[in-house]
Order: structure tokens, then C-alpha cells, then sequence
């Protein structure tokens, strides 16, 4: 059995005393125009890493805020040691990396407006080449598991989700939890069927009532936009390929990523940072790419995702380790699982062993081993967008 | 060799976990919360992942899976056969 009371990762101090397990300097484009200049400083600098994406025009109030804080968070993650941020516009590019500066570390902006992409590239690339000589300095040391935030989502779900990689997440929180470290799931619309089990286990009624709050909250925007039952979105195709019939099934299987004795320590919203140990619950997306780039922005460190029909998600700052307890998609999909748990099945593995089995992954990942998603190069950034454009 | 598991007991719902079940074969199954066995006759075909039923349903009827509700049957099932969408819905949405 893993002893956690003494175990240990080799991290990155930041300047806000938070540990990283990865040393990324990030080209950060606050808005689709500006991916093109963030990707040629990228080629132009070998090394670091451009995080483009579709959003960031006209979007105001709540979805403005929301994507504001995704990208603040992301670049504020401890796995990243620098950033370059470009922007359009320069006064966007300023508020975006005035945010991540407020972590302490280095971070420069850019906007091209007035400038154009030449100038825009080739100042860029001075500083990123600057950021990233200085994080090859930049060395790990010694820290306690108590450093390490862990976040958990799964994907691509069957029935061997709930009855095998799902419960292994669960024994591994179980087991970190009485140490002090920061957890957290979401996907709220896939507890629907077993909020009543969530509420149950959290902490206090203040707490109770904020997860309702966000439950009911997300239950209206399927309620208002829906044309169906959802059948073919929630349970997905795969899902239903892999045996699932309803949501509720899906969300008690979901369920299991808790565990059976932590409690929910506190409800965030969307891309929020925890401000304690413990676990959270983060109101999400129940989208593979989505909810993983929240828990990125949040600050997590190192990501749990059980799969059962083989989802290949990975993020560009946060490992992503995969699980599976499905013999079939371990044989099929080998190439794509850092930890096979399938034993469990065939009463070859016990929870308690499945779950030291990720655990120990979970010590070499923090400690440098690329995940399977990493090395295949899976960077899925997916900003969440609450609704239409101005 | 286990052919089905089952989450507790008093779950109406195995879940198969080996490839290639075909209707007629005997299974095994493994209640895993209470560590106990139970056999069952397969009636149909069932693919790895998928459930069958371990007793008989009529219309109406609630499935229960981990102790809880998921959903309702819509077209009667018999114990041993292929327990999904063509037969069970969601009570919510």
C-alpha cells in the first residue's frame, strides 16, 4: 500500500509558493486574431507553447468574465513558469496579463493594433525566448503531497467506468483527502439522478445550498434550450455504445470519482480557484475538453480521467491520466492508457490495489513522466462559452 | 471466470465484462460490494458493457443500479436479456 503520510513529488516553486509539475512558457492569444501571431512565436521559439483558440470578440457580462478568468487562470497555473500574452487590442492584452501577474510570475503583452503581426511576432519572440532560457534554470525540488492539486472529470463513460476506473479515482481521493490535498470534480449536469448523493456529502447547509444552487442553475439551461430527452447528448453515442442507457446511470457511475468518505468542502464556480484543501465541487461542462481546461485555469496540477470507451483527451498545461477498466478499449486503445485498473473486473485487482496503481502514476507524473496524452500530443484548450456574442 | 458483475445486492441490473456473450450461454456473475456469486441464463446477445436483467420486468417498473433509481422500463424484459435503450428510459429531461 502507498504510504501518503511521508510521500513526496518533485515540483516547481512559483513565486506564489504554489508547486507546478510542469515548466511550460505560454504564447497566450486573448482572441482568435491573435493565434496566427501567438503560433509563429511558438515556431519562432522553440519550446514554448501557444494555446490558441476560437473566442474572445464581442463577448460581454457573465461570458466575458467567465473567459477573462479562464485565460488569467491558465497562465496563472503553476505549471506554467512565463507567459506572452497577445491581444488585438493592447489595452485586453494588459488586463489579461496584469491578472496573470499577479501570481509574481514573469509575463509580457503585446497588442497588434498599430504594430501588425511582424513587429508583433518578433517582439513577442524576444521575450518568449528570454522567459524560456530563464525556466530551463528553473529546477524541482522536494515537496509534500499536501502541494499537489488534483482535479478528476471522466469521458467516453461506460458501465466499466462505474463499477472500475470511476470507484479507483474514489479510493485514490479517499485515501489523499486526510492530507490535506485539493481536489476537485464537476460536470454538473452528469450528477443528474444523484445530486441528492452530493448533497449528502457535503460539508455544512451553506455548502449543500450552493451546490443546489448551481444543480438547479444548470438543470434551467437544459430545461430551456432542450428538443428532446437529450438521448444521443447525454447519454452520449458512446456512452450508449458502451452500455449506458440513462443519465442517471451514467451520473452514479459518475459518482464514484468521490470516494466514499471525503466530503465536499466547497462549491466553485467555473474556472474559480479553491481557497483551502479539500474537495470541491466545480459547477461545469460535462464536455471532455471544457471541464479539464477549467480545472487548468482553477490552478490544478494533475488531472484524473477514467475512461471507458477510450476518450484521448489531454490539456496543453495539465497531464491528463487516463484510466480504464475496460479490457477491450486497454486492448484496443493501449497506446492512450497510462493505467490499466481492468483487474478489478476479474477480481485480479483489489479497489485498495487499483487505486495505489493510480496513485503511484499519479507521484511519476507530478515527478516528470509524460502522460500518454502528452506524448501524443493531445492539447485540447476549449474555452467555455455561456452564451451568444454581442 | 466472471462474466457479469453486479454492483450490490438487490440491484436488478448485471453489467457484462467479457466480449462475445451469446443467448443460451450460462454466466457468472459477482455481486462486488457483498463479494457473493449468482448465476444467470443469457437471453440474447449481449456486448461487453451492456446489461442484462436479473429479473423479470414489466412496463413501468423502476431499474435500480448502486441502490438507485435509473430509470424506467418501457417494454417488458426478461430475466437473463438484453436490458438498454430499446427497453429503459430516463424518468428525467
Amino acid at each position: 500500500m502507498v504510504k501518503l503520510d511521508k510521500s513526496t513529488f518533485w515540483g516547481y516553486k512559483r513565486e506564489n509558493g504554489r508547486i507546478g509539475v510542469r515548466n511550460h512558457v505560454v504564447i497566450l492569444p486573448v482572441d482568435d486574431l491573435s493565434n496566427a501571431a501567438a503560433q509563429a512565436v511558438e515556431n519562432n521559439v522553440k519550446g514554448t507553447l501557444a494555446l490558441p483558440h476560437p473566442y474572445g470578440r464581442l463577448q460581454f457580462g457573465a461570458d466575458l468574465d467567465l473567459h477573462f478568468r479562464t485565460l488569467i487562470g491558465t497562465g496563472s497555473n503553476p505549471n506554467v513558469a512565463a507567459v506572452v500574452v497577445i491581444c488585438i487590442e493592447e489595452e485586453w492584452a494588459k488586463k489579461v496579463a496584469d491578472g496573470i501577474r499577479a501570481s509574481g510570475k514573469p509575463v509580457a503583452h503585446f497588442g497588434i493594433e498599430q504594430h501588425g503581426d511582424h513587429d508583433t511576432i518578433m517582439r513577442a519572440s524576444r521575450a518568449a525566448r528570454e522567459f524560456l532560457q530563464m525556466a530551463s534554470e528553473l529546477r524541482r525540488e522536494e515537496r509534500p503531497l499536501k502541494d499537489l492539486w488534483v482535479s478528476t472529470k471522466c469521458g467516453e463513460s461506460d458501465t466499466t467506468s462505474g463499477c472500475g476506473a470511476n470507484p479507483t479515482v474514489g479510493n485514490a481521493f479517499d485515501k489523499m483527502y486526510p492530507h490535506g490535498v485539493t481536489m476537485v470534480f464537476g460536470e454538473t449536469t452528469e450528477l443528474t439522478g444523484g445530486e441528492h448523493l452530493v448533497a449528502a456529502r457535503c460539508r455544512n447547509d451553506e455548502v449543500r445550498k450552493k451546490f443546489q444552487f448551481m444543480f438547479d442553475r444548470y438543470q434551467k439551461v437544459v430545461d430551456r434550450h432542450k428538443t428532446s430527452d437529450l438521448m444521443d447528448s447525454q447519454p452520449t453515442k458512446g456512452n450508449i455504445a458502451g452500455g449506458l442507457t440513462t443519465i442517471e446511470e451514467k451520473a452514479l457511475g459518475n459518482i464514484q470519482k468521490i470516494g466514499r468518505k471525503c466530503l465536499v468542502d466547497g462549491v466553485l464556480d467555473k474556472a474559480e480557484t479553491p481557497t483551502g484543501p479539500g474537495l470541491w465541487f466545480m459547477d461545469s461542462s460535462s464536455a471532455a475538453a471544457e471541464m479539464v481546461t477549467l480545472c487548468a485555469a482553477a490552478g490544478y496540477a494533475v488531472h484524473f480521467f477514467p475512461t471507458g470507451q477510450g476518450n484521448v483527451i489531454g490539456n496543453p498545461i495539465l497531464p491528463v491520466i487516463k484510466l480504464c477498466a475496460n479490457p477491450r478499449t486497454v486492448r484496443t486503445m493501449a497506446e492512450h492508457i497510462d493505467v490499466d485498473v481492468s483487474g478489478l473486473l476479474r477480481k485480479e485487482l483489489s479497489p485498495d490495489q487499483a487505486g495505489d496503481k493510480l496513485l503511484e502514476c499519479m507521484f511519476r507524473t507530478a515527478n516528470g513522466r509524460l502522460t500518454a496524452a502528452e506524448a501524443l500530443g493531445h492539447r485540447e484548450f476549449v474555452l467555455t462559452r455561456l452564451y451568444e456574442s454581442a | 471466470m466472471i462474466h457479469f458483475v453486479v454492483h450490490e445486492e438487490g440491484d436488478g441490473v448485471g453489467v457484462v465484462v467479457v466480449e462475445g456473450i451469446k443467448s443460451g450461454q450460462p454466466l457468472k456473475g459477482w455481486i462486488m460490494e457483498d463479494d457473493k456469486d449468482l448465476e444467470v441464463t443469457a437471453q440474447s446477445d449481449i456486448p461487453i458493457g451492456h446489461k442484462l436483467a436479473l429479473k423479470d420486468y414489466k412496463v413501468g417498473d423502476t431499474v435500480i443500479k448502486y441502490g438507485v433509481d435509473i430509470g424506467k422500463v418501457v417494454k417488458p424484459i426478461g430475466k437473463g436479456e438484453h436490458l438498454h435503450v430499446h427497453n429503459v428510459k430516463t424518468k428525467r429531461w
